[in-house]
């Protein structure tokens, strides 16, 4: 038993898995990713692991190995469910385990986003969150209400896509601004049904947002009342200084790529520098590593599979997180190691679901609360509260 | 020859944000609860009801300046709600209302081709227009649309949206885990739609729902919504809920369709209605009373006043005669996001006939309003009301009904344990349901597939 401290875990859950050539293996359903039941039992399993949540991936344009927009390929998965509505469809058969969809803000509206997370936090009794992705600009002819500006991965260091870049990520912390402020446009006591005076709000318990921007105005208040959690989870996934800086000001939980030990020390450093700037030193602002796993009964085994897929693929899985294969103990070990280099959590992404997502759930987690780095039941009601994070006030409740 | 017996159809609307739902009644639950949607929904499920329906708002309606406080206030996102009631139901249609100028429709046409995925069949959409910049202020997009353009937008918005439905076909994804072929052909879902308001293009990441789009419904009542609805929708709402003015809306738009090269069955007309049951009728009556009088309060009376007056009324009084100045022309200023006020084309003349009913029926203000505006259209024991409906509906005045209670979330029961027996018994009503999709329900075949991409599979496009 170690004394340190515990470790959050997430899982993410994107398709047949993260490995391209997932859908191919015997235990895949690959016709069935786009069926509820399908959604309903990679979360009920990872619940019944006791993880704190799931994030489920999204997009505005088809996967692609592409950045620059939509490929040819035909051997690997094409096609999704839009992230929210999957997370709605899951959350009244489930009961502790929070729901985090991505939702694009780029071309949306925030008033839209605000209202869909607070309804889900009421369909889930407060156990809802939300990934705020940036839109890739080969997305932007599906609405046709901005100049393209695509440009490829080789561009992307160049100072017009970096510009793009910044823009995009100085209007996703404007959105996140308005999404906040709307869940707070109603006190937790405006709805007053008072028979006595016929009045069901109070309304001076309603509250204009009057966000004025570069890029957009909302006037409020939202149409849903303030969600269960007050505010539920902003999270955003983060691998260079300016979305560093969009999770330090914006969110409750950032996802880091870090490359080794030394490197998520070192990238916590930066978003807490980050999160000093944006006056949120004080805050709770949880840093998870994410990786990419493949676990088995040894690690020769894991190696193997991952081999076999890529084989199946033609390639060598590559990404933006470190790949993982191994067993669950060694998994443990390694997270615990990332655990003391700072980092609260981790986003797991499994390889193959639903094979390495049952590892996570029977085998990785059992291991790290055999240790004392993980929960042993629910411990709390709402993701927030998974989290360690206060129900906060409200910013437009008049202080007593 | 005898005419058919047509099968009755019936809906539930969820109680909305307005003056027909009694949040006072010491029965009423919560509006933003899941358990109240998931009550209601269950109860309509149980009653084999065609669908669940869910209005829309996208402002926090204001009088006089004023948040408008006497009604129920708040309510959820609809994509968000219907997803989540699709885990709780099995059968049911589920019905969104999306208003289609404060959306874009590769946006919307995912939601809805995803719920229709994860409904297993089960969804339709409510196509809405509208155009106020007093909405437009919670939207990046704000109040830029024209009033009188707003249905040549909802046309482009829906055509587009169908576009992007049909660029899948529907045999696109293979799965083949042997030869490692996942996708039948590479680029699926490749579409591209310009006209006057969109200019979109690329591919759409959604495959081809169940039902190949959700069923689409209109709820406008004005020429251009009548036309609109023949040429683009399978279902019409409408408020006309009584015989002489439902056969005459029944057989108008029914009437438009064939210019369309549709069958005259290929467009429901389901009116909104509301009902009181009792034992005996004298019980239901007395009880119908009691729910007008709930439902129209002094204050209440007084805030109707001046959505026709346009002005400012609070001094007058509801237990007195109607004002005596008449109502300010133009633009309604005293009302704002509410879409009832546009129907007073000519507020003066409805003054003088709200004057003349008064002074002859001797009604004070409140009396009046309560007299004029939404009496409930079913009043009775449950086999008066099951005869009234078969009866509407056998007589061409509708195809059926979307019933709208005054009590959330408990205000259905009544209706589903007493009505939906006699119109079993009497054979107008199914006892089970027949089929699993929505377009099941509603009496309308399966959509084949398009046969190109961007190419609608129905015939009557």
């Amino acid at each position: 038993m170690t004394d340190g401290p515990t470790i959050h875990l997430a899982v993410a859950l994107d398709g047949a898995g993260w490995h391209p050539a997932a859908w191919r293996e015997h235990d895949a359903h690959p016709t069935e990713l786009l069926t509820a039941s399908y959604w309903r039992d990679l979360v009920l399993e990872a619940e019944r692991g006791l993880l704190d949540f799931v994030t489920i991936e999204d997009s505005l344009g088809l996967q692609s190995t592409r950045f620059d927009g939509p490929d040819e390929r035909v051997d690997q998965v094409r096609g999704r469910l839009d992230a929210v509505l999957i997370a709605a469809r899951v959350a009244p058969l489930t009961s502790h385990i929070g729901l985090v969809p991505t939702a694009t803000l780029t071309h949306t509206e925030p008033f839209h986003i605000s209202k869909s997370i607070a309804t889900l936090d009421y369909a889930s009794e407060g156990r809802a969150g939300w990934r705020a992705q940036v839109s890739r600009p080969a997305e932007n002819s599906h609405f046709g209400r901005r100049a393209s500006r695509p440009f490829t991965l080789a561009d992307y260091e160049t100072p017009e896509a970096q510009a793009v870049i910044a823009e995009s990520f100085d209007e996703a912390a404007d959105y996140v601004e308005v999404v906040r402020r709307l869940w707070d446009s109603w006190e937790d006591d405006a709805e007053i049904r008072d028979v006595a005076t016929g009045r069901f709000v109070d309304r001076e318990k309603l509250h204009y947002i009057d966000f004025e921007g570069r890029w957009f105005s909302v006037r409020g208040p939202s149409i849903v009342p303030r969600p269960p959690q007050g505010q539920p989870l902003v999270t955003v996934l983060a691998h260079a200084t300016v979305p560093y800086r969009l999770g330090a000001r914006a969110a409750d939980v950032v996802y880091v790529t870090p490359r080794d030990e030394t490197d998520a020390a070192a990238i916590v450093a930066e978003v807490r520098r980050e999160q000093e700037a944006a006056g949120r030193a004080a805050e709770t602002v949880h840093v998870f590593g994410d990786l990419v796993v493949f676990l088995d009964e040894s690690a020769a085994a894991a190696r193997d599979r991952k081999a076999r897929l890529d084989d199946a693929a033609g390639e060598e899985l590559r990404g933006d997180a470190v790949v993982f294969t191994g067993t669950p103990v060694e998994l443990a070990d390694l997270l615990l190691a990332w655990r003391r280099a700072g980092l609260s959590g981790f986003r797991l992404r499994p390889g193959v679901a639903p094979r390495d997502l049952t590892a996570i759930s029977r085998g990785l987690a059992p291991e790290l609360a055999a240790r004392g780095a993980f929960r042993r039941g629910y411990e709390a009601d709402t993701l927030r509260g998974l989290l360690g994070l206060p129900r906060p006030a409200n910013r437009y409740a008049a202080r007593a | 020859m005898s005419k058919p017996i047509k099968q009755v159809h019936l809906a539930a609307h969820f109680p909305g944000v307005n003056n027909t739902t009694v949040w006072s009644d010491p029965a009423a639950g919560s509006h933003i609860e899941f358990a109240s949607f998931r009550h209601f929904a269950q109860t309509a499920e149980r009653g084999k009801f065609d669908f669940f329906f869910l209005a829309e708002g996208l402002r926090l309606r204001e009088q006089n300046g004023l948040m408008y406080d006497l009604d129920v206030v708040g309510r959820p996102d609809t994509f968000t709600v219907l997803a989540a009631l699709a885990a709780v139901t099995d059968h049911i249609g589920l019905t969104g209302t999306i208003n289609s100028t404060f959306n874009e429709p590769y946006e919307v046409a995912r939601q809805f081709a995803s719920l229709d995925h994860l409904s297993g069949g089960r969804t339709a959409w409510n196509v809405v227009t509208s155009w106020d910049a007093f909405t437009g202020e919670n939207f990046r997009r704000g109040g830029y649309l024209p009033q009188e353009e707003r249905y040549a937008r909802a046309k482009a918005f829906l055509a587009a949206a169908l576009v992007l439905f049909d660029s899948w076909t529907g045999d696109e994804i293979v799965a083949d885990q042997e030869s490692g072929q996942f996708l039948r052909r590479p680029l699926p879902g490749a579409f591209e739609h310009r006209d006057a308001y969109f200019d979109i293009s690329g591919h759409f990441n959604v495959p081809r729902g169940p039902q190949g789009r959700p069923v689409i419904f209109q709820a406008g009542d004005s020429d251009e919504g009548r036309e609109f609805a023949a040429s683009s929708a399978d279902a019409i709402f409408t408020g006309h809920s009584t015989l002489e003015a439902g056969q005459a809306f029944y057989t108008d738009v029914k009437g438009r369709l064939a210019r369309y090269g549709r069958a005259r069955e290929s467009l429901l007309v389901l009116p909104a209605a509301t009902f009181v049951l009792g034992d005996t009728d004298a019980e239901a009556a007395e009880l119908a009373h009691e729910v007008r009088l709930a439902q129209v309060s002094g204050q209440t009376a007084i805030r109707f006043l001046e959505q026709l007056w346009n002005r400012d009324l609070s001094d007058h009084d509801p237990d007195g005669p109607l004002p005596a100045v008449d109502p300010v022309v133009g633009e309604n200023t005293i009302a704002r996001g509410r879409a009832s006020v546009r129907m007073f084309r000519d507020p003066v003349a409805v003054a003088r006939q709200w004057r003349a009913l008064a002074e002859a029926k001797n009604l004070t203000s409140r009396e009046l309003i309560i007299e004029v505006t939404g009496r409930q259209t079913f009043v009775g024991s449950a086999a008066t009301v099951a005869g009234a409906i078969n009866d509407l509906v056998q007589a061409d005045a509708s195809d059926g009904f979307i019933l709208v209670p005054h009590v959330t979330p408990g205000g259905l029961d009544s209706f589903v344990d007493t009505v939906v027996p006699l119109l079993q018994e009497r054979g107008v009503y199914r006892t089970e349901y027949e089929g699993t999709t929505l377009r099941d329900h509603l009496g309308l075949p399966p959509l084949g597939a398009p046969t190109q991409a961007g190419e609608r599979g129905q015939a009557a496009g």
